[in-house]
């Protein structure tokens, strides 16, 4: 973005109120019309323990984290040091810390940043029932721009059940913090605020692992078996209420084997259904995936992807289960992988993915990530899609029904339990055209023809990719990483250069010709993606033809991408 | 107007579909197969509302030689199949079926789940002690001494997994056992256990004539209708322990809740989104 923005980072011990500070100053952001992005990191404890929040406001849409900080504001020094790295600073960042807090650690003292001490507890300590984190929400609060009807409106929905006193003990320490804050302005003279744009779009507050479940209800997804696992649950907490709503539900299976055979179980009866998991877990999957697409049961499994291998550092984001998605199933088994680009693509990426592999039955992978997954996001509320499960059938009193048949788009309609005359057995053997097992060369050339031709075939439109700009030269990205390569071109074209960017949606199966196209012009070209072994890369090399003159920047988990960095490379490149 | 044709009920050759099964002469699975059908022909179910779900095994053919709905789906997973298959489907008739190899070692976790959950379906088990498919490898049910398989040519050395006691610890609310060599016998077991609301389990012994050739005397050792259970757990875990797994019938039959979620829609995606909204 080009646009000015605020980025804010917020530590301190558990029950400091960090979470709650970061989420309340979030939430008042977009009720004064402004846009945000909240991520969480804590230490390894499950509960208590250290925690940071990291918000970036802005007056434009904003969906990745900035290079550095802006203001470090900690209600204590516990364990701070242990964020140091997930903390860029640079020499007009603002450390505020409270005074009551002794001896600050070394990665502040050391720190290249401005500090100032303000008076938090004292503060917190006039005012009855009043907590240091409420002046700090008040404090940043005024700090950002974000003004005072909008804060007391979030409390107010916050703390509705708490009682009133609490309420205006909140709204009291919310005015002081933000009087603390304006004398604060004017004597180390910053001036962060942000401009607000009026009367707007509706907007929405969500994770992106909420968004993946919207998009999957709203591609018709009634039915799901899951097994929880870091972070992909709070898809699974999401959807399983809200399924209930919608006349579906959500089995908690005993382990992901069962989960991924629960959801071929239920789509074999007709019903829409869908999983989500991370790396762990989408590997004891795949041979459920294979059933899945050599049966033609159409079933979606989203991956919200962490640092790997085995568990990894299972909090943090990388984009590492690439090749697994692509590549774990055994035997020749053409089948959809698709890459969320941002909190809210989660929700288009995964009705697009429903609405796939129910028109293809076949089995969908959508690749989410932990960044994606477990951070706020605030966007414009997405528009109704078309996309929804479209199932091919037979109806009722089919004659020499041919489940398997060798159709020209690939693609035969299924009877689905309950209709007379089409009963046949999925099979995960080869098959003749009607379902019945075979070993015959003939039939499994022409079975492993349809399932590949049905997926190739079909005309995905335009989603295949985003493609922005123009220019020699280009990235190509895909998932997570768009965000910040979407920034570091627009900061580059703010400076006059012209770069490219192609982020690819639908990974499998490749579209050679569509990226030929794309890639029309192009003479120089930089891959971005979050894996150490260069996964995108290679996967790129081997499915299409990329410019001699290509050079990959991949970095692992678990420090995300920022926009400067790309900035950096690309320079370089010219 | 046409006159309403009165339909003719169907027997259990209707059930069969006309696919030749792979199996070898003599195999107890063909008993089984026959008695699933007449179980079927029994209740009457129509062939389009009910499902055949299975795993990987010599048993597991089984969906393919019926006429009814049914996945023949991957080693050890046919019970998480079916499950979902009748969560999301629960007026289908499910029938869950495959050998001891793949229900009692690859599928050991979802057999105790599957009891505990007691979903409304019904689990035939073809127990022939042994790995028929892949040629004669020791199962969990194999007794431990015995030398014939390759793989552990001086027995398994381990005991033998009691899938009875297994079931009714693990909260099975119907258990039962048969034999091939009595089909009727075991039709009716499987009708009774189709009968039964909740998760209904039954072992049938079945012969591998291939790989335990010996397990053609069971038809002498078997003692029909024997079992002594009935409603009562503790009766039904004390037969168990004198029990020497020749003797057939209803084990334990109780009335547990269903698990059956509750499918109606309340509220329409719009009412979702708004929450979304601040
Ligand atoms: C994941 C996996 N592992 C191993 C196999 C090989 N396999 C096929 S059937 C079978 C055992 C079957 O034994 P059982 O379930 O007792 O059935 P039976 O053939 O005796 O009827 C095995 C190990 C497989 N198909 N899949
Ligand atoms: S190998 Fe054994 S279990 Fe398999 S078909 Fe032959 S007799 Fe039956």
């Amino acid at each position: 973005m080009t646009s000015k923005t605020v980025s804010i980072a917020i530590t301190g011990a558990g029950g400091a109120g960090v979470m709650t500070a970061g989420q309340m100053l979030l939430d008042a952001a977009a009720k004064a019309g402004l846009y945000g992005l909240m991520t969480r990191s804590s230490g390894p404890q499950i509960r208590g323990g250290e925690a940071a929040a990291f918000i970036r406001l802005s007056s434009d849409p904003i969906d990745c984290p900035d290079d550095y900080f802006d203001v470090l504001f900690c209600f204590d020094w516990m364990n701070v040091d242990r964020f140091a790295a997930e903390l860029p600073l640079r020499t007009d960042s603002v450390i505020i810390g409270d005074e009551a807090a002794k001896n600050p650690p070394e990665m502040i003292t050391a720190s290249v940043a401005r500090q100032v001490m303000v008076p938090l507890s004292e503060a917190a300590k006039e005012i009855e029932g009043g907590r240091p984190n409420m002046i700090g929400l008040g404090m940043l609060g005024e700090l950002a721009g974000v003004p005072l009807d909008a804060l007391q409106a979030i409390l107010e929905k916050v703390l509705k059940r708490k009682g009133q006193a609490a309420l205006d003990a909140s709204i009291a320490g919310v005015e002081k913090g933000m009087q603390v804050a304006t004398d604060l302005e004017s004597k180390i003279g910053i001036d962060l605020h942000l401009e607000r744009k009026e009367n707007q779009q509706t907007r929405w507050s969500l994770t992106g692992n909420e968004a993946a479940g919207m998009g999957a209800l709203r591609g018709g997804v009634r039915f799901c078996a899951a097994y929880p696992i870091t972070p992909a649950t709070e898809v699974l907490e999401w959807l399983a209420p809200n399924l209930e709503k919608v006349g579906g539900t959500l089995v908690q299976a005993e382990d992901e084997l069962a989960s991924v055979n629960m959801i071929i179980g239920g789509s074999f009866g007709g019903v829409p259904s869908i999983t989500a998991t991370a790396g762990p877990g989408l590997a004891l999957m795949t041979e459920a995936l294979g059933l899945a697409v050599s049966a033609e049961i159409p079933i979606v499994v989203i991956d919200v992807m962490r640092g790997g291998p085995s568990t990894g550092i299972p909090t943090k984001s990388e984009q590492s289960d690439l090749n697994i998605a692509l590549h774990g199933l055994h035997g020749d088994a053409p089948h959809i992988v698709t890459a969320a680009q941002s909190i809210s693509d989660c929700l288009f990426t995964t009705q697009w993915t429903v609405h796939l592999a129910e028109a293809l039955q076949t089995a969908g992978i959508v690749l989410s990530d932990q960044s994606l997954g477990q951070s706020r996001n605030i966007i414009d509320k997405p528009a109704d899609l078309a996309f929804v499960a479209k199932r091919e059938v037979v109806e009722a009193g089919v004659e020499d029904y041919k489940r398997y048949a060798l159709s020209d788009s690939g693609v035969s309609p299924m009877a689905i339990p309950g209709t007379p005359g089409g009963e046949y057995v999925a099979d995960g053997l080869e098959t003749a055209e009607n379902a019945r097992p075979s070993s015959s060369a003939e039939d499994h050339y022409a079975q492993l023809d349809k399932r590949q031709r049905k997926l190739s075939q079909f005309d995905y439109g335009q989603h295949w990719a985003e493609i922005e700009g123009e220019g020699e030269l280009a990235v190509v990205t895909f998932g997570s990483v768009t965000a910040p390569v979407r920034e570091a071109i627009q900061r580059l074209e703010s400076e006059g250069q012209k770069i490219k960017m192609i982020s690819m949606r639908l990974l499998s199966p490749a579209l050679p010709d569509k990226m030929d196209e794309a890639l029309v012009g192009v003479k120089k070209l930089l891959v971005v993606e979050q894996t150490h072994s260069k996964q995108f890369y290679r996967y790129l090399r081997s499915e299409f033809d990329l410019p001699k003159d290509t050079t990959v920047l991949a970095k692992p988990g678990p420090l995300p991408f920022r926009p400067g960095e790309i900035v950096n490379t690309l320079k370089e490149l010219g | 107007m046409d006159q309403v044709l009165q339909q003719k009920p169907l027997t259990f050759k209707d059930y069969k579909s006309d696919y030749k099964p792979v199996w070898c002469p003599g195999c107890g699975d063909f008993s089984v197969l026959a008695a699933i059908t007449k179980a079927l022909a029994e209740l009457q179910i129509p062939r389009e509302d009910c499902a055949v779900v299975s795993g990987i095994g010599c048993s597991s053919r089984i969906p393919a030689y019926t006429s009814v709905y049914g996945i023949h789906a991957i080693h050890g997973r046919a019970l998480a199949a079916a499950t979902g298959l009748k969560v999301a489907r629960p007026e289908l008739t499910v029938i869950a079926t495959g050998g001891d190899g793949d229900g009692f070692s690859i599928g050991g976790n979802h057999f105790l789940h599957a009891c505990r959950r007691n979903v409304d379906m019904t689990y035939v088990v073809m127990d022939n002690e042994v790995y028929g498919m892949t040629k004669g490898q020791a199962s969990p049910t194999t007794a431990s001494d015995w030398e014939g398989s390759k793989l552990t040519p001086h027995g398994t050395g381990v005991s033998p997994f009691n899938p009875l006691s297994i079931a009714l610890s693990a909260g099975a609310s119907f258990v039962a056992r048969g034999f091939a060599g009595d089909p009727n016998g075991s039709a009716k077991l499987i009708a009774q256990a189709m009968q039964h609301k909740g998760f209904s389990f039954v072992q049938i012994l079945s012969p591998c004539v291939t790989f335990r050739p010996e397990q053609t005397e069971w038809k002498k050792i078997v003692r029909k209708g024997e079992i002594e259970g009935g409603h009562s757990l503790a009766q039904a875990m004390s037969f168990l322990a004198t029990d020497d797994g020749f003797a057939t019938g209803i084990l334990y039959e109780t009335q547990r809740p269903v698990y059956a979620p509750e499918m109606s829609e309340k509220q329409g995606l719009a009412d979702i989104e708004a929450s979304f909204e601040l």
